[in-house]
């Protein structure tokens, strides 16, 4: 029963930090109908970024957890004004294919600046563990959890009240409907791909300090977090959350007893396999908008 | 005298070669290929048989891609299943490569039907994303059956034969993968003259009025992927006879998105168009690899850094051609093309 709670609080810690990336492609679908395959590099960029500022820099954690924040909105404009613009209105394939492209850009450019090795994160969280009944807990999963806790709450209202969020829910809808109703769609983009690359900076420097390193593998999140949005369903952001500790516990319940019989990586490939049977029974997720086309 | 082309025939406007020039071209360009050995020394060699193998994946995925619409980024898995079963049934039972490609094919296309089977219900992204899982799942079926795949170790793979001929260098290895990627070619080509070719694009650019003009919209696109999977499985099984040792870290998500952006940036749903991918994402690294080499006397370190411009040249090459070519190298070579048909009174 203890190796079941286990396997359990550790599926939720770990679906939190899956929560906080799929919050990001949630947004940028939400908003442009677009599905980012470079928000894992994101990440990383976030991550080292931060880890620049802190090193050289010698900025304090908060000042530089800010700095970077900064930086990844920059970064979402500019990548909307380079890269998203010129293809407004193009098939989905294009999108897709842009989106991987500029994954393999950013890895090259990471790669190129920081290197391929690990580099050390300087520790952000007190190492003293947290009981949870009878399973210890570190420090910054309670952290993650507390993030995306709160990102939740706070995208939720955005989406409903704001107007920037119900203007990026019209333009998620129809792009021609919102700008005859004077909504900039550009605006809107820029402004989803900055929010994406911010929650995904959060992640990565949440993360960073989590595992006390930071190196290019971390990308991997980016299409691990893949069956997160399809079972959440991808233009729901209760359903990120959701999804990722679904899948989170699912991929540790999963690894913890089946990879003794077959010999390892359950863990990686459940999510998957789980992905697949969802797109059979109910393609549009959890919490999605069902969007019945017939062929 | 005829200036420019006009087509007053239905089979005229099907032909394969406009012009009865262009099939001579065509011919002429194949022979001087054949001749290439004579002349090539063995490393560029091997670049050409990657480019052939590549050509044949290329066409494979473009079939699925670029003529019925269908976003497959599982590609990797498909050559993978490919190359396993090449060595599973070659080292087995002792066959010649004629038979053992095909079967090779045959195998991979049953594995995509399956995997295609989602299409059923699902469009553009979301297929998109099963495939994806396509990958992650043939990937650990790959690692875990060590009977059949060697595992994490991978599985050597006996040198292509028939009879007596050993095809195990790269001047005969030239001539297998160029002979089964001139046939796949132009079946490529005969196929969208077909009625299940054309039934393949109507699907692609509107699937409910292809329902509605008598398509088995289902049905065809079930055999996009089985088609698709053969080509893929054929240049896969062509990969484990050129590497002879093949192991998963042959087949990473990578290659699957490299032969997508071959597809990009020749063109979707041309055949040239795959052709002409094919080359440029081959030559691609080698070109790099020739800047890196002549830079490393002035600049020491581009050597380690040669990895990591690779992956960022490919992914600006895809980015600036999404952009600014969408329709890829083959509408490019078009354009060149008509310019000097009508050359000095083009307009």
């Amino acid at each position: 029963m203890d190796f079941f709670l286990q396997l359990v609080i550790n599926g939720v810690v770990v679906g939190s930090i899956y929560a906080l990336v799929a919050l990001g492609f949630v947004i940028i679908y939400k908003s442009s109908g677009i599905i980012n395959f470079a928000q894992g590099e994101f990440l990383v960029l976030g991550a080292y970024v931060c880890l620049t500022i802190l090193s050289i820099g010698r900025v304090p954690l908060v000042p530089a957890f800010f700095l970077t924040l900064v930086f990844s909105a920059a970064l979402g404009v500019l990548l909307e004004r380079l890269i998203l613009r010129p293809l407004i209105g193009e098939p989905v394939i294009s999108v897709i294919m842009v989106t991987l492209g500029l994954s393999s850009i950013l890895r090259a450019v990471v790669q190129g600046i920081w290197g391929t090795d690990t580099r050390p994160f300087p520790p952000v969280f007190p190492s003293t563990p947290v009981m949870l009944g009878p399973v210890p807990v570190s420090q910054g999963y309670i952290w993650s959890i507390g993030s995306v806790a709160l990102l939740l709450v706070l995208f939720s209202a955005f989406f409903r009240y704001s107007r920037e969020g119900i203007a990026m829910r019209a333009t998620a809808f129809s792009q021609q409907v919102a700008l005859s109703m004077g909504i900039s769609v550009k605006r809107i983009f820029a402004l989803s791909w900055s929010i994406a690359a911010i929650v995904s900076a959060i992640g990565g420097i949440l993360l960073g300090g989590i595992r006390g390193g930071v190196d290019g593998s971390l990308a991997f999140l980016g299409l691990k977090v893949v069956p997160v949005t399809i079972l959440g369903g991808l233009d729901s952001i209760q359903g990120a959350i959701v999804g990722g500790v679904i899948i989170g516990v699912l991929e540790n319940l999963s690894g913890g007893y089946l990879d003794p019989l077959v010999g390892g990586g359950v863990k990686e490939v459940a999510p998957f396999v789980a992905l697949v049977l969802i797109l059979m029974v109910r393609p549009y997720g959890l919490f999605g908008k069902v969007h019945i086309e017939r062929v | 005298m005829r200036c420019g082309e006009f087509r007053t025939t239905y089979a005229a406007d099907m032909a394969i070669f406009e012009t009865p020039l262009a099939r001579w071209w065509v011919g002429a360009f194949l022979v001087l290929v054949f001749l290439f050995p004579l002349v090539a020394s063995n490393y560029w060699l091997d670049v050409i048989n990657r480019i052939g193998i590549a050509v044949v994946g290329a066409v494979g995925l473009n079939i699925l891609t670029g003529f019925t619409g269908q976003i497959s980024l599982g590609n990797a898995a498909f050559l993978a299943v490919g190359a396993y079963s090449t060595s599973a049934v070659a080292a087995r039972w002792d066959l010649p490569w004629p038979i053992t490609v095909p079967l090779a094919g045959l195998i991979t296309a049953l594995v995509g039907m399956v995997f295609g089977t989602p299409s059923l219900r699902l469009k553009g992204l979301y297929l998109a994303m099963a495939t994806l899982a396509a990958h992650f799942i043939v990937g650990f079926v790959v690692v875990h059956w060590d009977s059949v795949t060697g595992g994490v170790n991978g599985v050597s793979v006996p040198p292509a034969r028939i009879l007596a001929l050993v095809f195990d260098s790269d001047k005969s290895l030239f001539y297998m993968i160029g002979s089964v990627a001139v046939v796949l070619v132009l079946f490529a080509k005969n196929l969208f003259r077909t009625k299940v070719g054309k039934a393949f694009i109507a699907i692609r650019d509107q699937d409910v009025s292809a329902e509605v003009m008598g398509v088995n919209v289902f049905k065809h696109k079930l055999l996009s992927f089985g088609v698709s999977s053969f080509y893929v499985g054929v240049a896969g099984s062509l990969l484990a006879y050129q590497a002879r040792i093949i192991s998963p870290e042959n087949f990473p998500l990578a290659v699957g998105i490299d032969y997508l952006g071959m597809i990009i940036i020749g063109g979707l749903g041309s055949i040239l168009g795959s052709i002409l991918g094919a080359i440029f994402i081959t030559l691609l690294p080698e070109l790099l690899r020739l800047v890196t080499g002549a830079l490393t006397g002035i600049l020491p370190g581009t050597v380690q850094l040669f990895a990591s411009m690779r992956m960022g040249v490919f992914g600006l090459a895809i980015v600036l051609f999404l952009i600014f070519e969408p329709d890829g190298l083959a509408a490019r070579w078009h354009t060149i093309k008509n310019y000097w048909k009508l050359y000095p009174f083009s307009y």
